[in-house]
């Protein structure tokens, strides 16, 4: 009834390739970005603020990040908590190093930088691939920790070993530091999700993302319709270490202020923003959002429904993440391998058709 | 002698003894792996589960007692009694083989024929939930497991060695206990798979699914007795791990470093899991002593298992003992 394409016809070809084809959703997601932009800052504070909104968007982004590699390009990784931990580290020398320049320029750097290192982690995967590559990534998790703990030109030799971030803005908006608003280190995290998502639709549906599908579906034969390996598989890592090493920055940033890094960025990480792809959906930018909405959530509720209303003790509550974070992994590799996403798709199937399914 | 040489003698010693414990949850990786194809990732935290199990059946704790109290409002913590070592033993092989009956029945039947990545991310989960249902059953806090096994510095050694070289090594009895009950596993587990008909069967699953099918053998029973073998392996590597560091979270992360154990000795090769072990055991002891320690600030033995095994897959992708060369693009 609401949801259909009859009556909407593309009479150029810049129409046709659009992102959202069907005008209902293309409405929706003006819709989104309408609420997102204009609507949430005015009313939130800062609870909602650090314990929903910003998670949800550092980790979209990662979640972007890694099904890029994963989900599309079908090479998997574990190393996503090292790749953090270098856009963070990353932000964080760029940050005292040269303080009058923009946030934005040194997330964007630090990205930049990060896409570089997991390169250098991806040169295996030309060889190796399956179990192989995710030890092989596993080795940049654990060595890229062990670095930046050792290492003290990483923290700028501090005592604690730990990284603080200074009070930096941009455009005269403070965005670090102890003294932020709350919309403002909203938005500022916001633009950078938005930039992601759009950067990665459309590297997925042009020519690279077929590229790296096609590695993804059957490495043999894209080489032999002419897809590069070499290019596609480092692309694939570029790509998504640029999003993680964002993703990476922010969170150090922004969102923690402060941070130790065998802690915020270690191999629970990894399989955090790996859960958040494989409930959310592989290979779909929906399901990014989905999954990380879904992993920040739970937490949150459950923590509201078992202490709060409860008055259980929170190590239980903990616990009971843990058995219902694992079960559902499980769940949804039997019952739907393509996750929320898919759920997503069918529930759009059905409203096509809705009230009149014959 | 000189000291430097004594020095790394001792290392090497050390190495060889954390080398048989690596080597002993690598050990159930191959036994998943050769008869299903599943790569199980939660083998470390079996090993965990285990030995929480075990320490819960001695010290008689009422199972998922927090919860309850919780719940319901109780003061339930213990039943008041203590179960002998050897029974508790038996009873937590018991909770194992419940346990691989569970993952068969609940888990895997589902999931048979999917790619091995999906079987790899289901162990991931399955990883998860164990961690947690052993939590919430026993309790977070860290325990000192101890089924009277000898503990301490073997003084004979410390004393033969001082003899010849003028200085003492230092070798802790459990080590040693670990590995003889390492060899004693091993040299079980290579008589059960040839000797007898179940392990026969084993490994005619192991050879070719569809061919052991039509000759008879049960697929579902198979799989469920190599999830017991599993869980029996990591209830002795629960137990050894567990007496030498205390049962804690960490338990769970050895499984991680059983990885660059399989890339060493192959994935399909019990002998390779030895092998494997020994050698990153040794390797990053030794790593950390000449060259960790004195120049790259220590803590190495992080990292440098996936490096060696990250190199090692550069020019021997099967691994030592492995049969199934990886295809490459």
């Amino acid at each position: 009834m609401f949801y259909r394409e009859a009556g909407d016809f593309s009479t150029t070809y810049p129409q046709d390739s659009q992102t959202f084809p069907i005008k209902f959703d293309r409405w929706r997601y003006y819709v989104v970005l309408f609420i997102a932009v204009v609507v949430i800052p005015f009313m939130i504070n800062d609870y909602w603020v650090n314990s929903i909104f910003m998670p949800f968007l550092i980790y979209a982004i990662a979640a972007i990040g890694l099904n890029i590699l994963v989900g599309y390009c079908g090479q998997v990784s574990l190393g996503t908590g090292g790749f953090m931990a270098v856009g963070a580290y990353a932000c964080y020398k760029l940050m005292t190093g040269f303080p009058e320049v923009s946030m934005f320029i040194h997330v964007l750097l630090a990205g930049g930088i990060t896409a570089m290192v997991g390169v250098l982690f991806g040169l295996p995967s030309l060889r190796i691939k399956g179990f192989y590559l995710a030890v092989a990534t596993l080795a940049a998790q654990f060595f890229l920790v062990w670095l930046f703990n050792k290492v003290s030109w990483f923290y700028n030799y501090s005592a604690s070993g730990q990284i603080n971030a200074p009070e930096r803005d941009t455009f005269g908006i403070l965005i670090t530091g102890p003294n932020t608003e709350a919309w403002a280190t909203y938005m500022f995290c916001l633009i950078f999700t938005i930039f992601s998502a759009v950067v990665a639709r459309n590297l997925t549906r042009g020519s690279v993302g077929r590229q790296w599908m096609a590695i993804r579906d059957m490495d043999i034969a894209a080489e032999i319709i002419g897809v590069n390996p070499l290019k596609a598989k480092l692309t694939a890592f570029a790509v998504s270490s640029f999003f993680v090493g964002i993703s990476g920055a922010l969170f150090f940033a922004v969102y923690l202020g402060a941070v130790e890094v065998g802690e915020a960025f270690g191999i629970t990480k990894s399989f955090l923003v790996l859960f958040m792809i494989i409930i959310g959906g592989l290979g779909s930018i929906f399901g990014s959002f989905a999954g990380a909405a879904f992993l920040v959530l739970l937490p949150v509720a459950l923590k509201v429904i078992g202490v709060d209303w409860l008055g259980w003790p929170t190590d239980i509550v903990a616990h009971l993440n843990l058995v219902i974070v694992g079960g559902l992994i499980v769940v949804f590799l039997i019952a739907e391998p393509h996750g929320l996403a898919q759920l997503w798709r069918v529930a759009k199937e059905k409203l096509r058709l809705w009230p009149f399914p014959h | 002698m000189p000291e430097q040489l004594a020095f790394t003698i001792e290392v090497f010693l050390n190495g060889l003894m954390a080398g048989v414990l690596y080597a002993l949850v690598a050990l159930g990786f191959v036994l998943i792996y050769k008869a299903s194809g599943i790569f199980n990732f939660a083998q470390g935290v079996m090993a965990l589960f285990a030995a929480m199990t075990l320490y819960g059946i001695m010290n008689g704790q009422v199972p998922f007692a927090h919860l309850i109290n919780a719940i319901f409002g109780t003061e339930l913590h213990y039943f008041g009694w203590n179960v002998p070592a050897l029974a508790a033993i038996l009873l937590t092989i018991g909770v194992m083989i419940l346990l691989a009956w569970m993952v068969q029945r609940f888990i895997f039947r589902y999931l048979v024929g999917q790619e091995p990545i999906i079987l790899f991310m289901a162990t991931i989960g399955l990883a998860y939930f164990l961690e947690g249902v052993g939590d919430l059953m026993w309790g977070s806090d860290i325990k000192t497991l101890d089924v009277g096994l000898p503990q301490g510095i073997n003084e004979t050694i410390d004393e033969t060695t001082f003899g010849w070289f003028g200085y003492g090594f230092f070798i802790d009895n459990l080590d040693i206990v670990a590995s003889i009950v390492a060899i004693i596993l091993v040299a079980a587990l290579v008589m059960f798979a040839q000797y007898t008909k179940q392990g026969r069967a084993m490994r005619a699953v192991a050879d070719d699914h569809q061919a052991a099918l039509s000759v008879g053998v049960s697929l579902n029973f198979i799989w469920i007795l190599v999830w017991s073998l599993a869980g029996f392996v990591a209830l002795v590597a629960g137990i050894m791990w567990g007496a030498k560091s205390g049962v804690q979270f960490s338990l769970s992360l050895i499984a991680l470093k059983a990885l660059p154990v399989l890339m060493l000795g192959g994935f399909t090769s019990i002998p390779g899991a030895i092998v494997g072990g020994l050698i990153i055991g040794v390797g990053e002891k030794l790593f950390e002593f000449l060259i960790g320690a004195p120049y790259l600030g220590g803590a190495t033995e992080n990292w440098f298992a996936y490096m060696l095994a990250l190199l090692f897959l550069v020019f021997r992708p099967q691994g030592l003992f492995g049969e199934k060369i990886i295809e490459r693009v």
